[in-house]
């Protein structure tokens, strides 16, 4: 039962977490926020206009995990970029990657802030129950974790069921892997309890 | 799965394995990369006269969002994705799910490039990798 979403009547989903799950959950989730970053700020904060026009960054995150989050939008693994391609995708970045830093900052946030709202029982567990909406910016969240863990264990097509899942318990990477297939569980549970 | 949650320890590291500076280091230099960039002249140059016509594409040649494979989106949340945003079946969702696993892509909604840039910025919401580009 343990890491699993069940629907809630009336729409929602609800999945019971202990203390350890709970103190995973809320770790992950703030390294993530740290990763994604307050944004670009303007050099002058007071003057409203600047942060309106704000533009974002035109280059791709050089860490694989924010490259992974926020891919470009020309391009792509079958095309060969030319200059119009790269520019095209430079000026996207600068005018969405700041938004989309806010939508998945803001995923990453419900999480913390349902965990937060939990009450504990003695053994420290708690059953989290989730609105609808809270349901669409879990699910965001939980995809963003499972996308910069995945990239971090450099998980391919061919570590499914494979190596990944028969690391010696000795290996470094074992406590990552174990959090990418349970927080895997999460969200599929969660995915099936929204589609019900 | 089994329940997992007694082994994994609470310090699992996101941050990068060769960042010496922490976290908030690394995102900053990539910040600091990215300003330096913006110098670049990039800009798609656009006529000043407002005679010259925008260089709006023509109608008849349509742009398309492709949606590429990912070994970590959950098949489940990728046919979950294409139902909520586009409003597709359970069916077109699924073939369209499997198109992108089994092919390695598959083009999920065509029309002008300004909507294929709304539907890609929503794909990287969701977390799928997508990308626009003309249809030819």
């Amino acid at each position: 039962m343990a890491g699993h979403f069940e629907p809630l009547p009336g729409g929602g989903a609800a999945a019971p977490l202990d203390d350890v799950e709970i103190s995973i959950l809320r770790s992950l989730a703030v390294q993530l926020l740290e990763l994604i970053g307050p944004g670009e700020e303007p050099a002058g904060t007071d003057d409203l206009l600047a942060s309106i026009f704000n533009d974002g960054p035109s280059e791709p995150p050089a860490d694989p995990v924010l490259a992974r989050l926020f891919p470009d939008a020309y391009g792509g693994p079958d095309l060969v970029p030319d200059d119009d391609v790269r520019a095209a995708a430079a000026e996207f970045r600068r005018y969405t990657e700041n938004d989309l830093r806010s939508r998945k900052r803001d995923d990453a946030l419900a999480l913390v802030r349902a965990l937060d709202a939990l009450t504990p029982g003695g053994d420290g567990g708690a059953v989290l129950r989730l609105t609808p909406d809270e349901c669409r910016q879990w699910l965001g969240a939980l995809n963003d974790l499972r996308l910069a863990i995945g990239t971090r264990l450099e998980v391919t097509d061919e570590d499914d069921g494979g190596e990944l899942l028969r690391l010696p318990d000795t290996d470094p990477r074992k406590p990552m892997v174990m959090a990418y297939l349970w927080l895997g569980g999460l969200q599929e549970t969660l995915v099936e309890s929204l589609m019900r | 799965m089994g329940r997992v949650s007694a082994h994994p320890s609470p310090m699992i590291i996101l941050r990068p394995h060769r960042c010496t500076l922490g976290v908030r280091a690394s995102t900053a230099d990539a910040v600091r990369t990215a300003r330096c960039a913006l110098s670049v002249p990039v800009e798609i140059e656009r006529p000043q006269s407002s005679e010259a016509p925008f260089a709006v594409p023509a109608p008849d040649v349509p742009w398309v969002t492709i949606v590429h494979n990912d070994p970590v989106n959950l098949m489940s949340y990728v046919s979950y994705v294409f139902q909520s945003y586009f409003g597709y079946s359970k069916d077109k969702a699924h073939q369209l799910m499997l198109d992108v696993h089994h092919k390695g892509r598959a083009v999920v909604s065509s029309g002008s490039r300004e909507e294929m840039e709304r539907d890609v910025q929503a794909m990287h919401g969701y977390g799928l990798w997508a990308t626009l580009q003309q249809d030819r």
